[in-house]
């Protein structure tokens, strides 16, 4: 099948008619990057197009070298025949959608997208199109995202708990969107405490604070600090860190951790954290149908690891809906 | 369901025992008695009648949210857990119905729900669904299909009793065991003050449980300070006789009245009072030997065995232990002093009922080399008791130990794999081996355990990238891995393709040293199922 605004290639998403990829998983000439986290903004490529309100994170990620052209969302920009837009997908700080335009057909590549509020980034725009690629991480109709106001209720509750047992609070979460959505979140309901951070956590919440994005306010967490002094404190940290010698100070802690895969008993009990607090970045099940609802695309792509069951689903509701790896390799 | 649902959570969201044992022993103290009744019954791991099948649970949910029956078996199999994937898909409900005692629903309503018709069911158990939170459909949902598994033992909950009841653990332990029903009289009962004459209720004696001898033999110390005897591979069981009438308790503390009539009828001749505990066998009696388990598993089923039967596959009593003799409780009293009272006591009685033998062996190398003989006696090893123990309740480490011979094993090829349950759901865990059978792979044995977290998730990902095909929630695999099953039996058998029955397989080593045609050839198993 030959599509000249979407094809498939080893080094990740291609658009024939403006010469550029999305999101490269290998270098190539020109990269249009949805959002910073680590396996969409790659380095290496030689020019990177990406929204404006993500600019610092993405020259964090990719080197003071690196040539980087941003863009206001709904900017139209020209890439070979292409006219291109990026607009804001919720997801995190600076994170976009592609939309490109070619011979009046319109295709939009969501990237990573929620339809949440969030107080770290724009919301997710829908934008009408003939073809929509969406991920389909929490594929599945078990996924449906409790109320913020009661995640957060309960992750005060567990902080509260901690603090009568005399215990750390530690919250594993992703350093980068996830960590400073959480903090923004509690700067809301509770300005006056403090969060203790791991070293991974520091940058990134810096960069969103010079965003002019209101956190809760943050102290380092000191490199000999030990657990007892964290006793009733919430101490934040990435997941990479709870198997790390860095944990052997808070072998009395409470351990919590903020994802969507927590909605899952099976996956809380495994991954052996004490609490688990369902809290995504992406869309959960009814989010991905209103998303596909909302776009009046004639044709979707369902990309990200285990698709079938929202592509067949979506196909039961008469969409014309296939996995992206259907579209063929060029 | 509200307060029980509130126990429930906190249960889940610690590893801690003793933070559970607190969780439950406030429960008691604060709900309403028929509830904490209740709560103590299906936490120690009872269950209800089955009041819905799965079949009825998945129905009710497509009537309820409009999915496909597709949608809903997929949400089964990446959840792992029928209750908690159906209550994740239903839409919230207003939790109407939460404040509803637990012991309402126990009582009253499940028994209920029984009792109807299957289309009246379905509207049922919608009706509840729309009445209830997330968690709260969740439990029903758990309680109406199967156990709760909390990760609450029975023994803990008998701590936890303990505790709000300021009595001795064992005391509760006794008092807990047979079918205590859950009402709020058996509640009050259960914290009474001990009278002399309880452990004559009708109730089994709470097993002793012996703990796998994992050190060198000799670190025991003399030899001659423990009784050795066989491992015997049958059911074990208390064999109780009072004022004449006989009653068989299983190790699960069900009662197995009707399945054994020779044992009954033996124990119900005895010229005493008293309660043994031992194992059922399936006896070749002109060998003077057990059968195997398999041809114990055609009585376990039946529940009024016919003549024929009984005269196929005769069973005997191998007795161990003597817990009560005329009204008194031996517990307390050394191992020696109840063997010795056992041996002459089963002098002359029925043969069905037999004394466990000593074994001679009068040191350790020469016992190592009796354990030996353990598979040609059809036994699973030896048994280990401290001489001047009492009696003791549960699993405590120390007197007495199960010396069991070494496993089986076989090296066979991945070949099958299936998503898990529970704290394995959705990864790919439950696998199905084969070995060579002229020239091709044939199935052999599932097992589900014996690998680590590192090595399944490894496996997991290898598998998800190597499917050849998928049948529904399982997937063919590229045929490369080796691995090393131990087991601990194998029997020729007409259920299996194979045409032979491997017991209790379970992985002991990821084989990466081996290819695939090293594996082990069907025909070498049947052969050894000959034997």
């Amino acid at each position: 099948m030959r599509d000249d605004l979407l094809q498939r290639r080893s080094e990740g998403l291609y658009c024939p008619a403006g010469d550029f990829f999305i999101d490269p998983r290998w270098p190539v000439e020109r990269a249009v990057v949805t959002h910073a986290h680590g396996d969409h903004a790659r380095i290496g490529n030689a020019g990177y197009h990406v929204a404006a309100a993500g600019a610092a994170l993405m020259r964090q990620r990719l080197g003071e070298d690196a040539v980087i052209e941003t863009h206001d969302y709904g900017a139209a920009f020209v890439l070979g025949d292409v006219r291109v837009s990026m607009h804001p997908s919720g997801h995190m700080l600076g994170a976009a959608q592609i939309r490109m335009e070619h011979d009046g057909r319109v295709v939009v590549v969501s990237g990573d997208y929620k339809r949440e509020a969030d107080p770290t980034c724009e919301p997710f725009e829908p934008v009408p199109c003939d073809v929509f690629v969406t991920e389909s991480t929490f594929g599945w109709p078990v996924y449906r995202w409790p109320p913020m106001d009661d995640v957060i209720a309960d992750l005060l509750a567990w902080w509260d708990d901690c603090a009568r047992r005399g215990v750390p609070a530690l919250l594993f979460c992703y350093a980068l969107g996830k960590a400073q959505r959480l903090l923004a979140e509690l700067a809301l309901r509770c300005p006056d405490r403090v969060a203790h951070l791991h070293g991974a956590l520091l940058q990134p919440v810096q960069h969103y604070r010079d965003a002019g994005i209101t956190l809760l306010p943050t102290a380092p967490l000191e490199e000999k600090v030990g657990g007892g002094a964290m006793a009733g404190e919430l101490v934040m940290a990435p997941p990479s860190a709870a198997n790390s010698p860095w944990m052997r100070r808070f072998v009395t802690a409470s351990t919590a951790f903020a994802s969507g895969w927590m909605q899952v008993r099976g996956n809380r009990r495994r991954r052996g954290f004490d609490r688990g607090f369902v809290v995504s970045d992406h869309a959960d099940w009814p989010g991905l149908l209103r998303s596909v609802a909302d776009s009046g695309a004639s044709r979707i792509y369902v990309t990200h690891g285990d698709g079938d069951v929202l592509t067949r689903h979506l196909r039961e509701l008469g969409h014309d809906a296939m996995a992206l790896d259907a579209l063929g390799e060029a | 369901m509200r307060r029980f649902a509130a126990l429930y959570a906190q249960l889940d969201r610690t590893a801690s025992t003793l933070a559970k044992r607190e969780a439950i022993a406030t429960y008691l103290h604060d709900a309403p008695p028929a509830d904490a009744a209740w709560a103590v019954y299906v936490l120690g791991g009872g269950k209800l009648r089955r009041l819905a099948t799965t079949t009825e649970m998945r129905t009710a949910a497509q009537q309820a949210t409009g999915f496909a029956d597709w949608l809903i078996d997929a949400s089964y199999q990446h959840v792992g857990d029928l209750a908690e994937a159906v209550a994740l898909l239903l839409p919230p409900g207003d939790a109407s119905l939460a404040d509803t005692p637990l012991h309402v629903w126990m009582d009253d309503w499940l028994p209920a729900l029984g009792k109807l018709d299957p289309p009246a069911r379905l509207t049922q158990l919608q009706a509840w669904w729309q009445a209830l939170s997330v968690e709260q459909t969740f439990l029903l949902n758990k309680l109406l299909t199967g156990a709760l598994r909390v990760g609450v033992s029975r023994r803990l909950v008998v701590q936890a009793l303990a505790q709000w009841s300021q009595l001795p653990t064992d005391l509760v332990a006794h008092r807990l065991s047979g079918d205590w029903q859950p009402h709020a009289a058996a509640l009050a009962t259960l914290a009474e003050p001990p009278t002399d004459d309880e452990h004559l209720s009708d109730r089994p004696y709470p097993f002793f449980l012996a703990s796998p001898l994992e050190q060198a033999v000799e670190t025991l110390g003399e030899r001659a300070e423990w009784l050795a005897e066989w491992k015997w591979d049958g059911i074990r069981a208390q064999l109780m006789r009072r004022g004449g009438e006989a009653r068989l308790w299983s190790r699960g503390e069900e009662r197995l009245d009707g399945r054994f009539p020779e044992l009954e009828s033996a124990a119900a001749a005895l010229p005493f009072d008293g309660v043994l505990d031992g194992e059922i066998l399936a006896w070749n009696a002109a060998g003077h030997l057990p059968r195997a388990f398999t041809a114990l598993q055609k009585r376990i089923g039946k529940l009024k065995p016919g003549a024929k039967l009984l005269a196929d596959t005769p069973v005997r009593f191998m007795a161990y232990d003597l817990l009560e003799h005329d009204g008194e409780d031996l517990r307390q009293q050394p191992l020696h002093a109840r063997r010795e009272r056992l041996a002459d006591l089963l002098r002359e009685v029925s043969p069905a009922l037999m004394l466990s033998p000593a074994l001679p062996a009068t040191d350790w190398p020469a016992l190592a080399d009796e354990r030996e003989q353990s598979r040609a006696r059809q036994t699973e090893g030896l048994m280990l008791k401290k001489l001047d123990s009492p009696y003791r309740v549960g699993r405590k480490r120390g007197d007495w130990w199960k010396w069991k011979v070494e496993p089986y094993t076989l090296d066979a090829v991945l070949i099958y794999a299936q998503l898990g349950h529970g704290r394995r759901a959705g990864l790919y865990t439950d696998y199905t081996f084969g070995v060579w059978d002229r020239g091709h792979l044939v199935p052999v044995a599932k097992a589900y355990s014996g690998l680590d977290d590192a090595e399944i998730a490894t496996l997991d990902q290898w598998i998800r990238s190597h499917t050849l095909e998928r049948f529904g929630p399982v997937r063919s695999v590229e045929q490369v891995h080796v691995f090393e099953l131990a087991y601990e039996a194998i029997q020729r058998s007409s259920r299996h393709k194979s045409g032979v029955a491997v017991r209790f397989p379970r992985i002991l080593r990821w084989r990466t040293d081996l290819a695939i045609r090293d594996a082990d050839k069907l025909d070498d198993l049947r052969r050894l199922a000959m034997d």
